[in-house]
């Protein structure tokens, strides 16, 4: 069998189980990334010291505090390539770079999903906003396809930033304004979800179409282009 | 773009890190099977010419081809057949050599079998298998590196400084292992301050000065 005849599936499963147990093992998500979040969260309390408006912005303020924070996860799962200049190895090696890209992404919006349903609970003590079984649903909908967006452009991104010179300022600069987009959505579904600004539940599932068309063009746009950006 | 019994075929090939021409017009034809040793003071252009060969660094002039496929516009396809080992290892340090084997096992499609002959031949036995990458001493990682080069079985081996940090039956160990690479039709390419030891595995010798290539001759 030939390198060439791994299929991209293969690579991606090899990759993001990789990545996986690099973060089960080193644990920095638990350790590092949930207290930032957790911080920060806790300051935005103190910051907007009323309970009323806490729970109007908490929507925002929880989706602010997952975008800050997924910039440390993108960063650490492309410290971990280059830290014995794997990455190198894996280019060298003719590997998918599709598949590289899946595997990255994969792994990434499995990391933010689980750091989401922390923050979304962490939300609903220190803000006090009511969630409904509808809500629920909704809030789990738009946590799925928000971070199929965040963590395609993150996987696009942190790989093109890689082997860049100050790649931990280029970034949040590259990042940032690529998921705007999707902040923006996530924000306005999950003010549904919460019943929060007087929105109703309705309102927040074209949002959430919304973000499905992003993660989709995210998905195929960073498939089609990582082996590209990131081969010089 | 070269002959089906070339490796490696260069023909004023320049690549410049920044503004700095770091090959300057370099020219050299490696046939196949071939174990090539390249010497040079620090700074010469050894390992610029090894991630050439590699396709890590674009040309900015000349031509370049590696077993028949032209870098400039076959870059993908040259590097499938081939296997560098540079100044680092390209390991993951919070794994155990035997998750970085399975990892490169799957995504090269090499068997468990063809895995575990590799970390025998490298002298990676069950203890240190299950040692995070790490906790491993230079050497150790130097030969969990190398048996993730065995089983990419690659048709080109390109090798930087491949006896840094290993002791003298692991030095003996990646002669064995290069020279049965050679006979079996693979070419190696190697760089090397050691030119005692790798000057007795190499069937011919190159000096990069200054970015150009000088013919040694034959070992």
């Amino acid at each position: 069998m030939t390198q060439n005849s791994i299929s991209t599936m293969s690579v991606a499963r090899a990759i993001a189980t990789k990545d996986l147990r690099i973060e089960w093992r080193s644990k920095v998500l638990v350790n590092q990334v949930l207290p930032f979040a957790g911080i920060v969260m806790v300051l935005f309390a103190f910051a907007l010291d009323n309970d009323g408006i806490l729970q109007r912005v908490a929507p925002g303020l929880v989706w602010l505090a997952v975008l800050f924070s997924s910039l440390i996860i993108v960063q650490r799962t492309f410290a971990i390539e280059s830290a014995d200049n794997a990455l190198d190895a894996i280019k060298v090696a003719g590997v998918s770079s599709a598949g590289v890209f899946l595997g990255k992404s994969v792994a990434l919006a499995v990391q933010l999903l689980l750091f989401e349903c922390v923050l979304v609970m962490l939300s609903l003590v220190l803000y006090q906003v009511q969630l409904s079984w509808g809500g629920a649903v909704l809030l789990v909908t738009v946590s799925v396809l928000a971070n199929v967006g965040i963590a395609t452009m993150g996987a696009l991104y942190g790989g093109l930033g890689a082997a860049a010179k100050g790649r931990e300022t280029l970034l949040p600069l590259l990042l940032l304004p690529a998921v705007a987009p999707v902040l923006i959505a996530a924000t306005r579904a999950t003010e549904s979800a919460f019943g929060v600004s007087g929105a109703t539940l309705g309102e927040g599932w074209p949002w959430v179409a919304l973000l499905a068309v992003f993660g989709a063009l995210f998905g195929f746009g960073g498939t089609l282009a990582f082996g590209v950006l990131t081969e010089e | 773009m070269g002959s089906v019994d070339e490796a490696v075929r260069l023909h004023n090939a320049v690549v410049l890190l920044g503004s700095f021409p770091a090959l300057a017009e370099a020219s050299l034809v490696v046939k196949k099977g071939q174990i090539v040793l390249i010497s040079g003071a620090n700074g010469a252009g050894k390992t610029t010419l090894l991630r050439l060969c590699a396709g890590l660094v674009p040309l900015a002039r000349g031509e370049a081809s590696v077993l028949g496929f032209n870098l400039a516009t076959q870059r993908k396809e040259a590097q499938a057949h081939v296997g560098m080992l540079g100044h680092a290892n390209g390991l993951y340090l919070d794994l155990t050599a035997q998750e970085n084997l399975k990892f490169w096992g799957a995504v090269v499609g090499a068997s468990s079998r063809e895995i575990a002959l590799s970390a025998q031949r490298m002298g990676l036995h069950e203890r240190l298998l299950n040692t995070p990458v790490a906790k491993m001493s230079a050497g150790q990682r130097r030969r969990t590196a190398l048996a993730i080069l065995v089983i990419r079985r690659a048709s080109l081996w390109l090798l930087d400084e491949p006896h840094a940090g290993l002791d003298a039956s692991g030095r003996d160990e990646i002669d064995n292992i290069l020279r049965e690479a050679a006979s079996a039709g693979a070419t190696v390419i190697v760089a090397s301050h050691e030119l005692e030891r790798a000057g007795a595995l190499a069937t011919r010798r190159i000096e990069v000065v200054g970015g150009a290539i000088v013919e040694r001759g034959a070992q």
